[in-house]
């Protein structure tokens, strides 16, 4: 084989042809809009998100942005917002932040969102968030409920929406102090965020000397054999998990091996039973199923998927059976419905010709109603979405609730029901003009 | 190749030529450098971002070009180089870039990587064909997860996060923060090409290709085949090292999903591509790695596919380019180009024969 290290015309030219490569891909992001906010023309609003599309946070997840995609079609079938269309671009990121930091910055230079939106994951969405906030970009309803977004003066463009977990922590914590009083109780929790936020919660309410075991599992490393094992030592009666779905799927799954049945209190995270019904029967190759998490309690800010009732229901289920009938009708697409159904009340009040900043404002204004049993914490000081939950116990595979949805905040509060009447929804499911 | 000059007034030319040499490449950095400072001016601040990615993708490409295809060493395990390189910068930046300046870190880093790969080298020197790519291999899957080991120190899956190298405020406060990169990494190209191209023209990377082409004749010329081998590995490591840093520098971020085993794939990959053994086949091969992921994402979005079939036509494009390229242009677009160059040559000159 001959060799060369390459003469000066020869890479002089292979400067030259990169540069000219560069250059001739370089069309695609052409042009600025002269004047009205990136992503925003006459006819369109363009919003993105990054999501595990593939890899081991996929399997639920997934759905998140089909949904809000399937929300956005019915919006445009009833003529828009504004006259405007939605467009929703989902990129995947695998839930590795590397490839999130690639996929974000795909997504604002090159796709040119107006917003991101409902980006998913806490260790993947904090490496963008600086990034976001550099370049004005509104950065709305972050996909995780850590109490990191909540930081307006350092992250004036980031909101998030799902309830916190410290404010979850806190009701389901006030709820294991009531009716499982004096009884050993264990944590096992994702440790990151997610984990520690939910910890700090349930601490508030839990007398220390009731918690006899705290164990955390990395996401990724799917034996929790030995943690189980300590929990099961330490005679815990109570089982406080936060956990992804497939992690509570496991906790679940090593509770039978090692003949260990705790009562088991999940974050709403972690604890859509039909989700978990899937991994359980994929995990376990068929021979375990639903039964398993019969008597599971948790606590939710969205309608019940099951209560065929309600009119949020109704109309969310209805644009799941038109768009998107092969998906599952569960927890993670009532998820990205509900939260394109706030994109929509926010761009509409955003007014007639939204900008960047309009958004922002009308967030601000704290005149979202959303879908929630719960209403918004959103003002100029505050970026934190719903702001409480109701319980809730797996009863037949369904999700049953328990008692009036609660509020509280994520410092010394106390926990409250609340207040808010039922919102109902526009008639033909987009958001309608504001009353002035 | 016995390219050896004759020993009759050797150290005169060989000096004489070294000057000439280092001229030479000195000169095609500084023109290579002008282009790619107008070209980054031109380009939008995604396309910067490309060529910023472009830029560390070739210092580790180069790297990899003269242990694999100049000394003849596999090695399937520099995504864990890169990923030595970008902790060590991560740490040494500190997370508000409170520590060293950059470029010292850039230096530092690349140093660290070095003292890394004499480790792997030692080890390397011992082993031959897929003994090497297995160990290497291995160094591949085990180093990031020490991060995991080490989740007070390393971040665990988290990673460390570095705030960005803003650009300096006499280029004004709307100068895009991708070309500022762009800039940086393409600047570490440039150093990484000269000194690289130097390297290869001197007594070591005759070496090289005299241990790759055959270990006992070279042994029989009086060079130490272990030692070569280590030279060229940790040569090797440390522009691992630095595009590593330059990776940090590019993303603000160290973490273990960065370097999985798919990285030293693909590096290997844009070594082949580009041609072995050429730093200008590192330079196609940067590009190609770039871009044909970019393109055939294009392309699947364009077609409208379902989310799954979209997410991985990607790799199966890919692999569909480097077949097609290895089938067409078994020593890579640098040697497909260099062929076509030559046959038009010939052509030419042949047309001329006739009009005479």
């Amino acid at each position: 084989m001959r060799i060369r290290t390459s003469g000066p015309a020869l890479a002089a030219c292979g400067a030259a042809a990169l540069a000219l490569g560069v250059a001739a891909c370089g069309s695609s992001g052409s042009g600025s809009s002269g004047g009205a906010a990136p992503g925003v023309t006459k006819s369109l609003v363009t919003v993105g998100g990054h999501f595990p599309l593939t890899g081991p946070a996929a399997p639920g997840y997934s759905e998140i942005p089909q949904a809000i995609d399937a929300y956005f079609k019915h919006v445009n079938a009833h003529g828009g917002i504004n006259g405007r269309k939605l467009k929703f671009i989902s990129r995947d990121d695998g839930y590795n932040p590397t490839n999130t930091v690639k996929v974000t910055k795909q997504l604002v230079l090159q796709d040119k969102v107006f917003a991101v939106l409902g980006g998913l994951g806490t260790p993947t969405h904090t490496k963008v968030v600086d990034f976001l906030n550099a370049s004005k970009v509104p950065d709305l309803f972050v996909s995780s409920g850590c109490l990191c977004w909540d930081q307006p003066q350092k992250h004036p463009w980031t909101f998030g929406w799902q309830t916190d977990y410290t404010v979850e922590g806190k009701i389901l914590g006030k709820y294991i102090a009531d009716n499982f009083k004096g009884q050993k109780v264990a944590y096992f929790l994702q440790n990151d965020d997610f984990g520690s936020d939910g910890a700090k919660g349930l601490d508030m309410y839990i007398p220390k000397s009731q918690v006899v075991s705290r164990q955390t599992y990395e996401p990724g490393n799917t034996d929790i054999g030995p943690q189980m094992a300590k929990i099961k030592a330490s005679g815990a009666q109570v089982l406080a998990s936060f956990s992804i779905p497939a992690y509570t799927a496991l906790v679940h799954l090593a509770g039978v091996k090692l003949d260990y049945h705790p009562k088991i209190v999940v974050s709403n995270v972690g604890a859509d039973p039909t989700t978990l019904g899937g991994l359980l029967k994929a995990f376990s190759k068929g021979k375990a199923g639903s039964s398993l998490i019969e008597g599971l309690r948790t606590a939710y800010y969205l309608p019940s998927g099951n209560d065929a009732s309600d009119p949020w229901i109704k109309m969310f289920k209805g644009i799941h059976d038109q768009y998107i009938p092969k998906l599952p009708w569960d927890g993670n697409v009532l998820y990205g419905e509900a939260l394109a159904y706030t994109f929509a009340e926010a761009l509409q009040m955003a007014g007639k010709s939204p900008t960047r900043q309009s958004i922002v404002d009308a967030i601000e204004s704290g005149k979202l109603k959303g879908p929630g049993l719960v209403p918004f914490r959103y003002s100029k000081d505050s970026h934190a979405g719903f702001t409480g939950e109701r319980l809730g116990e797996i009863k037949n595979g369904q999700l049953i609730e328990e008692g009036q949805p609660l509020v509280t905040d994520d410092g010394n509060g106390p926990i409250k029901p609340g207040t808010q009447p039922a919102q109902q929804p526009p008639p033909n499911g987009v958001p309608a003009q504001p009353a002035t | 190749m016995a390219t050896r000059a004759e020993p009759v007034s050797r150290a005169r030319t060989l000096g004489r030529v070294r000057e000439v040499t280092l001229v030479r490449h000195l000169t095609v950095a500084l023109a290579a450098g002008v282009v790619l400072y107008l070209v980054s001016n031109a380009l939008s601040a995604f396309d910067d971002l490309q060529l910023a990615t472009m830029g560390y993708y070739f210092v580790a490409v180069a790297g990899l070009t003269v242990l694999t295809g100049v000394n003849g060493q596999v090695s399937l395990g520099h995504g864990a180089f890169m990923a030595v390189g970008a902790y060590a910068t991560a740490k040494l930046l500190g997370e508000t870039g409170q520590g060293l300046p950059l470029a010292v870190v850039l230096v530092l880093a690349a140093l660290i990587t070095a003292v890394a790969g004499v480790v792997a080298g030692a080890a390397a020197a011992r082993l031959r064909g897929p003994y090497l790519a297995g160990a290497t291999l291995a160094l591949a899957v085990g180093l990031p997860s020490l991060a995991d080991r080490f989740p007070k120190f390393l971040g665990a899956t988290n990673g460390l996060t570095v705030l960005p190298s803003t650009p300096p405020a006499s280029l004004g406060a709307d100068f895009p923060l991708e070309r500022w990169q762009a800039w940086i990494t393409c600047l570490g190209g440039l150093v990484t090409y000269v000194l690289l191209a130097n390297l290869l023209r001197s007594r070591f990377g005759r070496a090289f290709r005299a241990v790759r082409d055959d270990e006992v004749a070279a042994q029989l010329a009086g060079l130490h085949v272990a030692r070569t081998q280590i030279l060229a590995f940790v040569v090797s490591a440390a522009c691992a090292g630095l595009a590593g840093g330059l990776f940090v520098v590019v993303t603000q971020l160290a973490a273990p999903g960065a370097f999985q085993l798919a990285l030293s794939v693909a590096l290997l990959a844009g070594v082949v591509l580009g041609g072995l053994g050429s730093l200008w086949g590192a330079v196609l091969g940067a590009f190609a790695l770039v871009m044909i992921p970019q393109w055939s994402e294009d392309l699947s979005k364009g077609l409208s596919l379902s989310g799954n079939v979209q997410a991985n036509l990607a790799l199966a494009v890919y692999g569909v380019v480097l077949i097609g390229v290895m089938l067409a242009a078994p020593r890579g677009l640098a040697g497909g180009l260099q062929w076509v160059h030559q046959q038009g040559r010939r052509a030419w000159s042949r047309r001329k024969e006739e009009e005479r």
